[in-house]
This record gives structure tokens, C-alpha cells and sequence, in this order.
């Protein structure tokens, strides 16, 4: 066998050519070119590119949570709850994805108390979403998230529940579904009651659970709690003598405001006929309708005090100054007013007493239109009162120049001008305090306004209390407005009902008064539209509506009464055991 | 020079398992964190719905309507009550 020769790597004949010096250094210069193609690619990506891959990347494994806030609870003044929000669940569908047995659209009926074909005409529409059921209750929610349907998803979301019911319905008002305010106190304090969701930066792992806090982007905010200044038990009070009023003289509305005469809080404000705000289907416009703000009305009578005031603080009559009212027809112009019956000569606290229409206007004719309107503005007579109040009526006055005699002599008796009954019943304020006006407010009053602004002197005030305390006494027009153990005060209107610009055989009887008359605490207004069980006089209708609240309301804020209660033998034994236990103490 | 490199590594090695096992307690306790945050909202939620049912069956109506029919409570007639004045 010929030996090969052995070739060595440096003997290799290859190498003995020498190669061309260029050659090695394309090579290299394309070498390098490669390295710096990748460093300057590098260099972008790290560099120049950077916000958007960051982005990329986080995306994969961050993800920005919402965190929900609540909306704030709304308490009576006393921190009873009226209004709260909480969380139910939405039921919506991917109708792409959502392929369901028969019998599994039944049983997804059925929980949802839905009809199938309903459910079905949903479920088979084109979006790719679709709501099927809003505001589930947590445990029906639970049940069809075991069903594990595909295509089937829950929301979180938050429904408002109203403990009071019919009772708080119109003060509060309501939410839409996303629990935003509508009516009422919930869209009066809708901004301070809604709270903002906050939203956070979390990292999930495979598994969609949150390991690690990144960030909180901005925390959420729940929303404040609000304190009414109502008083839930006088607000029943008020709601059942209304509910009973309107049953006995069919009445088609009422309306009903307790005041508070010391901080002009709104102790209560009813309307009827309300509705259930938990469950507001079926509902009319007559129903949502809240008159205490919403509907200015010709007052009538209730507006002779002040006229009376009026000319008693400009020193036109005294208290007993005589008035002629004559055989109870008086004629200005070509319009004749009378009176229900004939009273003659009368003395001026009479008139009110006996809401002598001709009376009154015989005391308006001494004062001047100007002077007129100048009061009842001051009263707050067709300005509204901003209260923040959702269609708050502003009530008519018409400007004084553009007033005709014969319309000043029936705005004296409170035709020709209208206002809401919470106007009327802020104005009723001037009387119980010592002649000041002060704000009224809905929500609770920690501090009672020192003094408000001052429309009659101390001592008009103190003698028109005198005066319509003897309104209810005997020979007044609302003896049935008497409350057992306080005196009280106030003034009965019935006026006509204005329809297509005439007076209408229809009225509305009023009663504005306060209690107790010695030393005023509460006002209280009522308000009975269209009585038409055969009785219509305020004295009558609305008068033992206000004597009942009167009652309970005082009783409530534990005044003492004024007036000595007529002593039976029975109760004095009774009480004596009651005082020897230490419980007797009535008053505080 | 050999042993104070496998000093080094073993440093560099300890650090590294230690990095990981404080990552790991971290989202352990993270995820702790997040379980009692969820029961503080169910509380919280819950608590909104028993202070809804206390109002609920607190309701004036309601009471009233026990009062009256289960307890034959009735309100105090004209002279039934009798007024104690504070000695001053």
C-alpha cells in the first residue's frame, strides 16, 4: 500500500496561494456592518421605540381595574336611612357566542322571570351586545353564573332602595339605572351624593389574578351621605292625615309642609297621590308631581294677613278699629266682590277672623299698589325659592305699575296672584317669628339662623298671632283646626280654581297656621286640590288635616303644651302612678 | 483567585434565591391583601343591606300598624296626659 503523505493545517498546499488582500477585508467590513446593523437596532428598540414596546409589553401583563365608589346615603335627620344604594348584578349577552340548548334558554327564563320568546327574540339580535336583564338581585345573579351558559356575562352595578317608599317618595325623588339622580333631593344633592370611581394599575398572572400593585391611578371617592333636615315620623304623620283627607273628600291632589319656625328647617313635605319609588313602572305625571314646589295656586284667604299686617305696621288700622263690610257686596268698577254672608260693621281682627273678603279690600284700597308689591316680594311671592329644587315654581306677581284697582282689591284676598305652598308657608314664618323671614333648607340644621330679615315690626307680629288665634277660637272660620292642650293660630283659604283664564266651580282649600300661638314652634301649610265630597271650605277640608299633623308633630318634638289640658279624675290617678315611677315627664 | 470567584458565586447564587423567595412572599401577601380588601367590601355591602332591612322593617307604617292591631296601643285622649313642669 503506497503511503499518503500526511498534510498538516499548515502545510496545505491551499495556503501556499496567497489570496488577494481584499477579500479577507470585505469579509470583515461586512462582518462589522452586520454587528452594527444589530447595535443600531438595538439602540432603537432600546432607545427610540422604547414607550411604544413598554406599552406592548405591559399590556400582557397589567391591566387598569376600575375601582367603584358608592353613591352616599340619604338619612332623615335623625340618621335613619331613606335612601341607600347596593350592588346588584347585570346580565348581558354576547349573542355570537351565547348557542343555547332549549332548555337552557327555559331555565335562564326562569330565573330571570322572563318570558322565553322575549329571551329568545334577544338573544337572536345582531349586536354583539346585548342587555338581558338589568338590576338582578346578588342571589338570582349567583344562581345563573352557575349555570355556566357561554355567551352569558354579569356586570357589577348599584341599585338605589328606598326604605320610606310612598311615604319619602316625593322629597327624594329617584335614580336612573346608572344611579344618577332624577327627581327630588337625588338630583338636587346629585353632586354631592355621586361618588367617582377610582381606577388602578394591577399585574395579573396567567391565572387573571392580581399579584402585584402597580399603581393607584387615582383613588375612588365615595360619595356623602346626606342628612335631611325631615323628621321621618312627622313626615308619616303628615302622609297618613294627607292619605285620610283625600279618601274623605275625594279629593283629585294634596299637598301638606311642616316647618320648623325656629331654623326654617322642612320638618315634612307630603304630596298626594304618590307612588312607590322601589318599583316605578306604570307611573303618571299626576303621581310624580310634587305641588309643595311644582304648582303655584291662586291662595285666596290665607293671604288676608298680611294685607292686614300690613296696614296695621303702616298704622292705618288698629285692632279694633271699626270696618264697614256692609250687606256683603261691594262693587269696584264693574266687578262685584261679596262675602259668604253679611256681616256689617266689623272690627279689623274680626275681618281676618271671619275672612271678610270686602273687609280686607277696604284695608288694601288705604294702601298703595307699590307698597302692596313691595311686601309680597319681601314675603317671597314670585321668586323662586333656590332650594336647588327640581322645577320649583316661582309662583305670579305681576309688576305694580300694571296693576288695575279692581286686581289690587282681589290680590288683597289672594286672587290675581299665585304661589306654591311652600312659599306660602316660608311667608307664614313672618308671624311665628316675631316678624322675620329666614331661609328655609332641606337638610338638617346644626346651627338655627340668629336672625333673618325683617318684614313686620315685633309687635305687628305678636298682635297678628293674637289675631289668628282667634281665627280658630270661636267665631272663626277654623274652629275644627284646634289642637287639644296648644293654642294654635291660622288662616283657612278656599279659593276658585282658574280653568281656560275663568273661575271654575272647583276649589282649593287651604290652611296655613302655626303652633303653639304663645310661642310659635312649628308652621304647617296643607293644601286639598278639587275637595268634592260636598264639602269645600278651607275651615272644613284642610283645617282637621292641619289640626292632626299639628298634634303629632308637637308631640314629637316633646313641646310642652300651653294650654291647660281639661283634667278627667281617671287620667290624674293614672298620671300620679306614672309620676311616682319617674316616667311621667311629659315635656322634654 | 479560584476561591474568592466561588465565594462570589455562591453570593451572586444565595442573593438570586433570595430575590426570588421575597418576590414570592411579596405577592403572596399581595394576594392575602387582596382577599381581605374583598371581604372589607362585602361587609361593607352587606352592612348597607342589613341597616336597609332595619329600616325596613322599622318602617312608620309598620310600627304604627303593630302598635294598633297586635298591641292595642292607642294614642292618649284629651286628658289622659298630664304635663309635669320642671322645678325651677
Amino acid at each position: 500500500m503506497k503511503k499518503q503523505r500526511t498534510v498538516t493545517f499548515n502545510h496545505n498546499p491551499l495556503l501556499k496561494r496567497e489570496l488577494p488582500a481584499w477579500r479577507p477585508r470585505i469579509v470583515m467590513l461586512a462582518l462589522m456592518g452586520c454587528s452594527l446593523a444589530l447595535v443600531g437596532r438595538a439602540l432603537y428598540l432600546q432607545g427610540v421605540n422604547d414607550d411604544f414596546l413598554q406599552a406592548k409589553g405591559a399590556s400582557r401583563y397589567a391591566r387598569v381595574l376600575e375601582v367603584p365608589a358608592t353613591r352616599g346615603r340619604i338619612t332623615d335627620r335623625h340618621g335613619d336611612i331613606l335612601a341607600v344604594s347596593t350592588p346588584v348584578r347585570a346580565v348581558w349577552a354576547l349573542p355570537a357566542d351565547a348557542r343555547l340548548e332549549p332548555a337552557q334558554v327555559r331555565e335562564l327564563a326562569r330565573l330571570l322571570e322572563m318570558d322565553v320568546n322575549d329571551l329568545n327574540g334577544k338573544l337572536a339580535v345582531a349586536r354583539d351586545f346585548v342587555y338581558l336583564k338589568r338590576q338582578v338581585p346578588p342571589e338570582v345573579a349567583q344562581a345563573v353564573a352557575d349555570l355556566r351558559l357561554p355567551g352569558i356575562h354579569q356586570q357589577k352595578e348599584y341599585r338605589r332602595y328606598y326604605p320610606g317608599g310612598e311615604v319619602m317618595a316625593h322629597i327624594l325623588g329617584f335614580t336612573d339605572l346608572e344611579d344618577r339622580g332624577q327627581e327630588g333631593i337625588e338630583l338636587a344633592f346629585d353632586k354631592r351624593l355621586s361618588g367617582r370611581a377610582g381606577a388602578r394599575r394591577v399585574i395579573k398572572d396567567r391565572r387573571g389574578q392580581i399579584v402585584e400593585d402597580v399603581e393607584a391611578i387615582r383613588p375612588p371617592r365615595d360619595g356623602d351621605d346626606v342628612a335631611l333636615s325631615i323628621d321621618g315620623k312627622i313626615q308619616y304623620l303628615a302622609w297618613s292625615a294627607l292619605r285620610e283627607a283625600m279618601e274623605e273628600h275625594k279629593a283629585k291632589a294634596a299637598a301638606a309642609v311642616v316647618l320648623d319656625a325656629r331654623s326654617g328647617e322642612v320638618l315634612a313635605l307630603v304630596n298626594a297621590p304618590t307612588f312607590n319609588p322601589n318599583n316605578r313602572a306604570n307611573l303618571t305625571g299626576a303621581q310624580l308631581r310634587n305641588r309643595v314646589f311644582t304648582d303655584a295656586f291662586e291662595p285666596g284667604s290665607v293671604m288676608k294677613p298680611f294685607i292686614a299686617a300690613l296696614a296695621l305696621e303702616r298704622g292705618k288700622v288698629r285692632l279694633n278699629t271699626p270696618i264697614d263690610t256692609g250687606n256683603g257686596r261691594m262693587t269696584i268698577g264693574t266687578a262685584t266682590i261679596s262675602d259668604t254672608k253679611r256681616h256689617g260693621v266689623m272690627t279689623m281682627a274680626e275681618v281676618v277672623q271671619k275672612s271678610s273678603n270686602i273687609g280686607t279690600v277696604k284695608m288694601a284700597q288705604q294702601l298703595g299698589s307699590e307698597e302692596m308689591w313691595h311686601l309680597f316680594d319681601q314675603l317671597g311671592f314670585g321668586t323662586p325659592l333656590n332650594l336647588g329644587f327640581p322645577g320649583e315654581t316661582s309662583g305670579r306677581l305681576r309688576p305694580a305699575k300694571s296693576w288695575r284697582p279692581i286686581e289690587q282689591a282681589t290680590m288683597s284676598y289672594g286672587h290675581g296672584i299665585s304661589t306654591s305652598l311652600i312659599q306660602m308657608a316660608r311667608a307664614y314664618l313672618v308671624f311665628a317669628r316675631e316678624g322675620e323671614l329666614v331661609p328655609l333648607s332641606l337638610t338638617r340644621v346644626d346651627a338655627a339662623p340668629s336672625s333673618g330679615r325683617r318684614v313686620f315690626s315685633v309687635e305687628t307680629a305678636r298682635q297678628m298671632r293674637t289675631v289668628l288665634a282667634m281665627a280658630v277660637g270661636p267665631g272663626g272660620t277654623a274652629i275644627r283646626a284646634q289642637v287639644p292642650g296648644y293654642t294654635v293660630a291660622g288662616k283657612t283659604g278656599t279659593a276658585h280654581k282658574l280653568e281656560d283664564g275663568r273661575y271654575a266651580r272647583k276649589y282649593i282649600s287651604s290652611f296655613v297656621g302655626f303652633a303653639p300661638a304663645s310661642q310659635p314652634r312649628i308652621v304647617v301649610a296643607v293644601m286639598v286640590d278639587e275637595p268634592s265630597a260636598g264639602k269645600h271650605y278651607g275651615g272644613l277640608v284642610a283645617a282637621p288635616v292641619f289640626s292632626r299633623i299639628t298634634e303629632g308633630t308637637l308631640r314629637t318634638l316633646g313641646v310642652a303644651p300651653d294650654m291647660p289640658l281639661t283634667p278627667l279624675q281617671l287620667a290624674r290617678r293614672g298620671a300620679d302612678e306614672a309620676v311616682s315611677e319617674g316616667n311621667g315627664q311629659e315635656n322634654m | 483567585m479560584v476561591r474568592i470567584d466561588a465565594v462570589l458565586v455562591a453570593l451572586a447564587v444565595a442573593s438570586a434565591l433570595g430575590v426570588v423567595a421575597s418576590q414570592h412572599q411579596a405577592r403572596r401577601l399581595h394576594g392575602e391583601y387582596e382577599r381581605e380588601q374583598a371581604r372589607a367590601q362585602a361587609l361593607e355591602v352587606e352592612w348597607g343591606q342589613l341597616q336597609l332591612e332595619q329600616s325596613t322593617w322599622a318602617t312608620h307604617g309598620r310600627v304604627e300598624k303593630l302598635a294598633r292591631d297586635r298591641l292595642h296601643m292607642q294614642l292618649p285622649r284629651e286628658g289622659q296626659v298630664l304635663v309635669v313642669e320642671p322645678q325651677s
